[in-house]
């Protein structure tokens, strides 16, 4: 069932106002593709500088899963702006992927997006890279190290999954099974074709939310500019 | 004036005692791990509360080791930071404990000043002022060190430190543990410039590194179609005259800089051949010389911390007996650290 529509008449999921934050980002350099909508809630996209497609599955028990490919690393950014927007003050999101598959630069664009502008170094050897200048509080982790689960509370990094924060967390399974639950699922690979491919999974009510929101960020284009 | 050193900031469980008149007496390590295979930075043991096992031990050792008794010592200085908080609350916890136990100073110690400071244990040590090139698994960083306590950050990486940019593209092109230094080793057997890589931020104009998009090319080169594991050496050759490049470059514009002809290179991957030989000979086409520490003092340790403690005494640096008192700096900027302060 393929349409051709253009995007400015996708159909906006998840519902309510889109809140665009970081109009900078989102500025197209070229007019948007044409998409054809394939998936069943259909294939919308990403309005960045570069031009992202998007799939919505929908899941049978509480909503939908979203797939994007990112061309560059500007989409990467991109991406983690747009799930900056998205985010409650609480939430724990597990980064999964190979060795340059993006997951930090993923978070550097979040961390842009919530309006951090300094330095976002790989956590690998520090194992937590604590950011808590933006509006909500940030801690992005780093298992890489790990040879056996127990050095996650050797470690004492438990202490940081209590209370508000959002939690991001590359290689979380070395930490496993004390890592506590998780709410969204992040995966990113290389794409077959060049760039990235990007998954996201809600794994609770909360991380549904979120993946909702980001997706309604994601599938609106920006407001027009108003005339001057 | 003799001052024990204790090191608990990450993986490494390091105690040391430096005389001020005498130089080092002896320093202990909990992972003996080969040298080599230390450069990497990145260890496979990693548990912050074993430090709480280790350390005692390492105590009775390194006193045993010197023929000292815990009351020959006249101060401690421990690593307060930056660091895990759990691993730095248990050298720190230590410390002050037997401060207060022998009514002795303890002095908290930024871990990378002990690096910064170590080559000054060399037999022939540099000067001040000197720029130094901090590389290492988890650090890679320029500066400019005037004297004791006064340091200023010339550049820094944006995203990956060196070091682990070397464990990430062995593990990229399927070499073992420890990583960099087989990587190191391939290398040799390989030519650079078959393959091409990028030299990031080589003409950036600035001392800021970047290696994650080093790591990236060479993923993308290495799951190319076509790529044979007989490849892997070419490969192994051209990332480490990538990162190498880069960082001999901007280690001399640092040097012209600043107007001085002494670099200081500190952490595990100044250990590795190609980089000390490339920064030699650059040096050497500037009439500048380069100074590394020990070979055993690259990687974290106790010996540093006890030196750098025993520097700011000898600076005069103001210190009372523990009150137990302390707290630990996980983030810590080596820019917020000040020179010696002497008594009023």
């Amino acid at each position: 069932m393929a349409a051709g529509l253009q995007p400015g008449s996708q159909p906006r999921l998840g519902g309510g106002e889109p809140s665009i934050r970081d109009t900078h980002l989102i500025e197209a350099e070229r007019p948007a593709p044409r998409l054809d909508i394939r998936s069943e809630a259909g294939q919308v996209f990403l309005p960045a500088r570069k031009i992202i497609v998007f799939e919505v599955h929908p899941r049978n028990d509480s909503g939908p899963s979203a797939r994007l490919h990112l061309p560059d690393e500007d989409a990467t950014l991109a991406a983690g702006a747009r799930l900056a927007t998205a985010l409650p003050p609480r939430l724990t999101i597990l980064l999964r992927g190979d060795l340059g598959a993006g997951k930090t630069t993923l978070t550097r664009g979040l961390l842009r997006g919530l309006g951090f502008t300094g330095r976002v170094k790989s956590p690998t050897y520090t194992l937590v890279e604590p950011y808590k200048d933006s509006r909500i509080s940030v801690y992005h982790f780093d298992f890489y190290r790990f040879t056996h689960a127990e050095e996650f509370l050797e470690a004492g990094l438990d202490e940081y999954f209590e209370g508000d924060g959002v939690r991001l967390v590359e290689w979380p399974d070395r930490a496993h099974p004390y890592l506590p639950a998780a709410d969204l699922e992040v995966l990113l690979h290389v794409a077959p074709s060049g760039g990235r491919e990007l998954s996201l999974r809600a794994l609770s009510p909360e991380g549904q939310t979120c993946l909702n929101d980001f997706i309604a960020h994601t599938a609106t284009r920006p407001p027009a500019s108003p005339p001057s | 004036m003799r001052v024990l050193g204790i090191e608990t900031s990450c993986d490494e469980t390091g105690v040391a005692v430096y005389d001020t008149d005498k130089g080092l007496l002896g320093h202990r390590l909990h992972s003996q791990i080969d040298l080599h295979a230390a450069y990497g930075g990145v260890v496979p043991e990693l548990a912050s509360r074993d430090h709480v096992r280790r350390l005692p031990l390492l105590l009775r050792e390194t006193l045993a080791l010197t023929g000292l008794s815990m009351r020959d010592v006249d101060a401690i200085a421990y690593t307060a930071g930056p660091g895990l908080a759990g691993a730095l609350l248990v050298g720190s916890s230590v410390a002050e404990a037997l401060g207060v136990a022998l009514g002795i100073p303890t002095l908290p110690v930024h871990h990378l000043e002990g690096h910064l400071l170590s080559p000054l244990l060399s037999a022939d040590p540099p000067a001040f002022p000197f720029v130094a090139l901090l590389v290492s698994g988890g650090h890679t960083q320029l500066m400019r060190v005037s004297g004791v306590g006064d340091y200023a950050l010339l550049g820094e990486t944006v995203d990956d430190a060196a070091g682990e940019a070397f464990d990430k593209t062995a593990k990229l092109i399927g070499l073992p543990y420890p990583g960099g230094p087989v990587l190191a080793k391939l290398a040799l057997e390989g030519t650079p410039g078959r393959f091409k890589l990028p030299r990031p931020m080589l003409h950036s104009k600035d001392f800021d590194f970047s290696f994650s998009g080093l790591k990236t090319a060479v993923l993308t080169t290495a799951t190319a179609p076509g790529f044979a594991p007989e490849d892997r050496a070419d490969l192994a050759a051209e990332f480490q005259a990538a990162a190498v490049e880069v960082l001999v470059a901007k280690a001399m514009a640092a040097l012209r800089h600043c107007g001085l002809r002494q670099l200081v290179v500190a952490g595990g991957v100044g250990a590795n051949l190609a980089l000390r030989a490339a920064l030699d000979a650059a040096a050497a086409k500037r009439k500048a010389r380069v100074f590394y520490p020990e070979l055993e003092l690259c990687t974290d340790n106790g010996a540093m911390i006890a030196f750098a403690g025993a520097m700011r005494l000898m600076a005069g640096e103001q210190v009372e007996a523990s009150d137990g008192r302390f707290a630990v700096r996980p983030r810590w900027s080596l820019q917020e650290i000040t020179p010696p302060q002497a008594a009023a």
